[in-house]
């Protein structure tokens, strides 16, 4: 709905009374409530911001300087692209209350049509310039994300996983077993990354700082839209879709809407996924992948955005290194055991563990001032 | 975002801690070798057995070679070649192997023959993969194959078909690269003396239900050409059988394995005289090979009864990079350049014949005919027949006439 709807829907009849009732010494008629403008917004956003978020972003930029570049490429720059495609899942299920397990088939859509649009290996590509076929394979995905939306939006609960899962397993079957358009099981291969002004993108200094902009990009944008009559209309139709629609608000199309947005995500996420492994297969969209998402998601915590990342960073690492853990079969047990037990002591994954953490710090504050104090 | 911090922290130093471990063990007198296999995933049984192979390789030389102690890194993946680039790239740049060895299946092959274009100072030692694409386009100056492929499992099968009176034959497959393979390497020697393959049936990976492609079988076929795996060989199998049809089978190199000779149907009689082809047999005759089967028994009791092909390749392939270091010494200075010209000089004397490399760094090797026979007391296997040495790429062709017949594919070769 637009900024003017959500004026005039505030300043007609409830929402007058509302406001009036809730601020008792504006007696008079109320003016119109402004959209807010541009100007007071950034400067109230900058006035959020606290010490541990220019901590963080000053580690997340300096990372690749000390660490190698197995670490700076495999782990740093796996994570963020992940962490995307799973911020996407985060915003849905979080914010919109829609688990979604397509998510992997928007992000292998949008590579798939890198590669097809793009240069690879096979002759099925059609070596359009680069820029030409990223926008394209975004515009793509994101109108098949619509789709989804469009085919799951009036599902609840285990029903929306279960259609989208069926979803994303036909769109398996489709890359597996059709050769004309998508080479089915060799995939793509060498679909490389750009070169841009001399600098190789899948270098991995280069292609980390692209995948952090790609994420710092959507996770503010996350932030923002989430704040926005847009964002907050979505978590209404979460809570209560029953009263959003006696409301006024199109339910529907909120929904499918927010499948869109995520399917933005998604796309750029899929995208940094097809330059990172230089070639896609059936299997980087399959089943597994698609429940790594899912585990990404619900590890770090659907809270808050940040959860999507910290989630991706733990999977990346538990994923590479539990084999130097333990025997060599029995690898997989340590993953398992992992996220068992994350998800066991916190429903609310990683983020759920801070919140507990700090809510323990501050009342264990709270008593020892209480004590040494009077 | 508070929250990155701290556990960012603790995960970082998890994983530097970790590294580190991995990484003290590095003496000047070790060399690390990367192994890679699918641990996980479809081939997981595969995998676990070709992990088997590389150990007793490295175990019958006494964990040593070119005088220097060899270790080995341990690698998983799950057939898709993301993981097994992803696998790889963990092995070379974190834990620092000298030497790669793997993968296991032909997807994965080509993608770790991309990447190792990115590393020219490791060598790359295919392990099992078995796509032509891997040595045939764009190869790879550091990525070895110290067995044959594919296709080459499959020469002298199509003579051998006509030799039975199969002039002509109704193929089903697999829809992928490795049956392609297979069916070249069939058909590259069939058609030129002069068989025709009627109709291609090609089905998707793991097909349950044949009955569409039985339907479509001519009733004027001499043979059924069956290039599925083992369970879906069986699958075709019952299906056919309880249509009530009567056609004898040529099978591919995994099609008559211990699944479907076990096979317990009305038409279990049928399956006998079923010819084959491959690398490799559980029959062969040799000392060498009996050699090889009681090793892998006596150092593998959880193994299987006789070594699956996975095993016998990793074995080849173990072996080849173990006597190359031999050759040089250990000597592995200056890009690996004398290892590599060590490697390329090779004579693997091998469990199941001789093997030597070619331009491409593709193995020329020997390969088995079967046949299906039934043993004293009831039970099936597989006799070798003939035996026919030195099959090249080019898959008994000449190089002009395999170049323009191309990589197997849907439609090539085609003569219908």
């Amino acid at each position: 709905m637009s900024a003017a709807q959500w004026r005039r829907a505030m300043n007609s009849g409830a929402g007058r009374y509302a406001l009036r009732t809730a601020t008792p010494a504006a007696a008079a008629p109320l003016p119109a409530v402004e959209a807010p403008r541009v100007g007071p917004a950034i400067s109230a956003a900058l006035g959020k911001i606290r010490l541990r978020h220019v901590i963080v972003l000053a580690a997340v930029i300096v990372y690749p300087l000390v660490v190698s570049p197995f670490f700076t490429f495999q782990i740093g720059g796996q994570s963020l692209a992940l962490g995307l495609i799973a911020l996407s899942l985060t915003f849905l299920g979080g914010y919109g209350g829609m688990v979604s397990l397509a998510q992997m088939s928007v992000a292998g859509l949008a590579g798939y049509m890198v590669a097809i649009l793009g240069t690879s290996i096979d002759p099925i590509s059609l070596h359009w310039p680069w820029w030409l076929a990223v926008a394209f394979a975004i515009l793509i995905a994101t109108g098949f994300a619509t789709f989804v939306g469009w085919l799951s939006v009036r599902t609840e609960g285990i029903y929306t996983i279960m259609i989208t899962l069926a979803i994303g397993v036909a769109f398996y079957y489709l890359t597996l077993q059709n050769y004309s358009l998508f080479a089915g099981h060799r995939g793509f291969n060498q679909v490389n990354a750009p070169d841009v002004l001399g600098v190789n993108l899948r270098d991995p200094l280069p292609f980390y700082y692209l995948s952090l902009a790609c994420a710092l990009g959507g996770y503010f944008f996350v932030q923002y839209i989430i704040r926005a009559p847009f964002g907050i209309a979505l978590q209404g139709v979460r809570d209560n879709p029953r009263r959003m629609r006696a409301l006024g608000f199109h339910v529907t199309a909120h929904r499918v809407a927010a499948y869109s947005v995520a399917g933005v995500l998604a796309s750029v996420g899929g995208v940094l996924m097809i330059w990172y492994n230089n070639q896609i297969s059936p299997e980087s969209t399959g089943l597994g992948r698609m429940i790594d998402i899912l585990v990404i998601a619900v590890l770090g915590g659907m809270r808050h955005p940040i959860g999507a990342f910290a989630g991706a960073i733990v999977f990346v690492l538990v994923q590479n290194f539990a084999i130097d853990l333990i025997a060599r079969e029995r690898f997989n047990l340590v993953i398992g055991c992992v996220f068992l037990a994350i998800v066991l002591f916190s429903p609310d994954g990683l983020l759920g563990l801070w919140a507990q953490l700090r809510a323990r710090l501050a009342a264990f504050g709270a008593q020892a001032k209480f004590r040494s104090g009077g | 975002m508070r929250l990155k911090t701290p556990v960012l922290r603790t995960l970082m130093g998890t994983a530097a801690l970790v590294a580190l471990c991995a990484g003290t063990a590095q003496a000047e007198d070790t060399i690390k070798i990367g192994v890679l296999a699918t641990l996980e995933g479809p081939f997981a049984a595969g995998g676990q057995d070709s992990m088997r192979g590389a150990d007793l390789a490295l175990k019958l030389h006494n964990g040593m070679a070119g005088g220097k102690k060899i270790e080995f890194i341990k690698g998983s993946s799950d057939a898709s070649p993301d993981k097994a680039v992803n696998a790889t790239r963990k092995l070379v740049e974190q834990d620092k192997v000298d030497i790669m060895i793997g993968p296991l299946s032909g997807d994965e092959g080509i993608a770790v023959k991309n990447y190792s274009k990115t590393q020219p100072n490791i060598t790359f030692i295919n392990g099992s993969s078995g796509a032509q694409a891997t040595t045939l386009v764009d190869p790879s100056p550091n990525f070895f194959r110290f067995h044959t492929e594919g296709a080459q499992w499959m020469v002298g099968l199509g003579e051998h078909a006509l030799s039975k009176g199969y002039k002509k034959v109704f193929l089903v497959a697999e829809d992928y690269g490795f049956p392609y393979s297979q069916v070249q390497g069939f058909m590259a020697g069939y058609c030129k003396a002069g068989g025709h393959v009627v109709k291609k049936a090609w089905v998707p990976l793991g097909t349950k239900d044949y009955s569409s492609v039985i339907s479509t079988i001519p009733g004027d076929v001499d043979a059924l050409v069956v290039v599925l795996g083992g369970a879906d060989a069986v699958n075709f199998l019952t299906q056919y059988e309880q249509v009530g049809g009567d056609k004898p089978m040529v099978g591919g190199t995994i099609t008559v394995d211990q699944t479907v000779l076990n096979f317990k149907g009305k038409r279990r009689e049928s399956l006998l005289g079923t010819p084959s082809a491959g690398p490799m047999a559980d029959s062969i005759d040799t000392p060498e090979w009996k050699k090889f089967v009681s090793d892998y028994k006596a150092n593998f009791k959880d193994g299987f009864p006789s070594p699956s092909l996975f095993a016998f390749l990793y074995y080849l392939s173990t072996e080849a990079t173990l006597e190359g270091l031999d050759a040089v010494k250990g000597d592995l200075s200056g890009g690996q350049k004398a290892y590599r010209e060590a490697l390329q000089k090779l004579v693997l004397h091998g469990p199941a014949g001789d093997i030597k490399i070619d331009e491409n760094r593709n193995g020329i090797g020997d390969t088995y005919i079967t046949e299906v026979v039934k043993k004293p007391d009831g039970e099936f296997y597989n006799q070798v027949v003939k035996v026919t040495h030195n099959v090249t790429e080019t898959l008994g062709l000449s190089k002009e006439e395999f170049t323009k017949m191309g990589l197997g594919s849907r439609e090539v070769p085609s003569c219908p």
